[in-house]
């Protein structure tokens, strides 16, 4: 298990390393959310639909697409001088390499959505603030869902022709739950409703969460194997 | 030629290994064995499928039928021990461009959990003659300096079992004579090699095994015997014959 940890950590680390060497897609994905951001903020009518309505799903929606800059890159790392092949002679397992790319992914996409929420309160007026802890939670486990996901369509659409295009296609049929759930309990939390009245909600986060990365994990080895 | 095996405990065997890719038949069963300390150059032209030949013995790519032995053991491509005695050196350099010499084979030698990684990643930049580039970055390396990378890479670890696809390609002399005293040494410590190469001289230089592989098979396996001029002839009459 300590071995798992340490290849998954040296994994995720060079990653890390290698994205902010280049920033290549860090700064994609902040230069896309404020773009999404400021088109919508005044794209809206104020007048028509408050803020508050909106906001949820323009938040979720800018989260959702700057992440899979980041997940796109994530083993189009690897493809590069067939670097993965690196990564499969040598003796750690395929669950290693697999936790090392989501720990890298959610580090990515954990800072994005960082500085993207701040940018977020600015463009849209929505006090964040008064609800920042369950707000935190709710980011940080749809985030752990979709990533998770994320990473393991990443690895299946690297090899293909199209591979940019290819995982969105893959990737968002199965963010329709998290992404829902996320929606509906920023929406509440906006509203300034009770947490409790999200629990259900909640609890279809966190079952999502455990049953895919438990999935993920156990599927990773046969999208990579030739 | 039929490819004899080697010994029940063989340090490398291969028995009926077959291997498609859709319609393509890219090994249609081979077999051989090797001793430890043995090196096999296998030459052919191309497709003949001597890379998919070595992707297999590296456990990147699973055989539809047959088997790999290692010291009379079926190679387990999950297996970590197993991977640990398996050395590639392929095409492509399987190093991160955006990662210094140094970088790079640290991070290796911590997925191999090798110790006293600064030292080793030393030792085996200076084995290579890229001790003084060890802070920069691979991408802005020559193509010889990246394959004398790749070599550093793939014997951080040392490897009781070397693989080598076409070594020499892209290396100057220097570079190349570099490689040839490395694998010499190999050699000499009685490591087991495969090395595939269009380069009949060289191959000979370095192997005590010879096959010819033409089209998924072996069409000659064995000892190395005769000169250059009758290796030459006969890998001629072999491409010709079953090309």
């Amino acid at each position: 298990m300590v071995d798992l940890l340490r290849a998954a950590w040296a994994i995720a680390a060079k990653d890390v390393l290698l994205e902010f060497r280049s920033r290549t897609a860090f700064v994609s994905a902040l230069v896309f959310t404020a773009l999404v951001l400021a088109i919508f903020n005044f794209a809206r009518d104020p007048t028509a639909v408050s803020a508050v309505d909106l906001a949820p799903g323009i938040l979720w929606i800018t989260f959702t697409f700057a992440a899979m800059l980041g997940l796109n890159r994530a083993f189009g790392l690897e493809r590069e001088n067939r670097a993965l092949d690196g990564l499969l002679l040598s003796p750690v397992s395929r669950t290693a390499i697999y936790l090392g790319k989501v720990l890298a992914n959610l580090v990515f996409v954990g800072s994005v959505e960082a500085i993207a929420l701040p940018l977020f309160a600015l463009f849209f007026n929505v006090p964040i603030l008064p609800v920042l802890g369950p707000l935190v939670l709710v980011i940080a486990l749809a985030t752990v869902g979709f990533v998770a996901v994320g990473t393991l369509m990443s690895s299946m659409a690297v090899n293909t022709r199209l591979a940019e295009l290819m995982l969105p296609v893959l990737l968002l049929p199965f963010l329709v739950p998290p992404v829902t759930s996320a929606v509906q309990m920023t929406a509440r939390l906006f509203a300034g409703r009770p947490f409790s009245e999200v629990s259900a909600w909640l609890r279809l986060l966190v079952g999502y969460d455990i049953i895919f990365v438990a999935a993920c994990i156990l599927l990773f080895e046969s999208t990579i194997e030739e | 030629m039929p490819a004899p095996l080697g010994g029940g405990r063989a340090a490398l065997a291969v028995r009926g290994l077959e291997r498609s890719f859709g319609h393509v038949r890219a090994l249609r069963g081979i077999d051989f064995g090797l001793d430890a300390g043995d090196s096999l150059a296998v030459f052919g032209p191309n497709g003949a499928g001597k890379t998919t030949l070595l992707r297999i013995l590296a456990g990147l790519l699973r055989p539809h039928k047959g088997e790999v032995l290692l010291d009379g053991a079926p190679l387990e491509r999950t297996d970590a021990a197993h991977r640990r005695r398996v050395g590639l050196i392929a095409h492509y350099s399987l190093l991160y461009d955006g990662l210094t010499a140094a970088e790079n084979l640290a991070f290796y030698a911590r997925l191999y959990g090798l110790r006293d990684r600064e030292a080793l990643v030393t030792r085996a930049l200076e084995s290579v003659g890229l001790a003084d580039r060890a802070g920069d970055a691979v991408g802005t390396f020559s193509r010889g300096m990246v394959q004398r990378m790749a070599i550093a890479r793939a014997l951080l670890h040392e490897p009781r079992i070397v693989l080598l696809d076409e070594p020499f390609s892209g290396l100057d002399q220097r570079a190349a004579a570099t490689l040839r005293d490395l694998l010499m040494r190999l050699r000499a410590e009685r490591r087991t090699m495969v090395l595939v190469t269009h380069n009949i001289d060289e191959g000979l230089e370095l192997a005590t095994h010879v096959a010819i592989q033409v089209a998924g098979r072996f069409a000659e396996f064995g000892p190395v015997a005769g000169d250059l001029a009758a290796y030459r002839a006969r890998y001629a009459e072999a491409t010709a014959s079953r090309g």
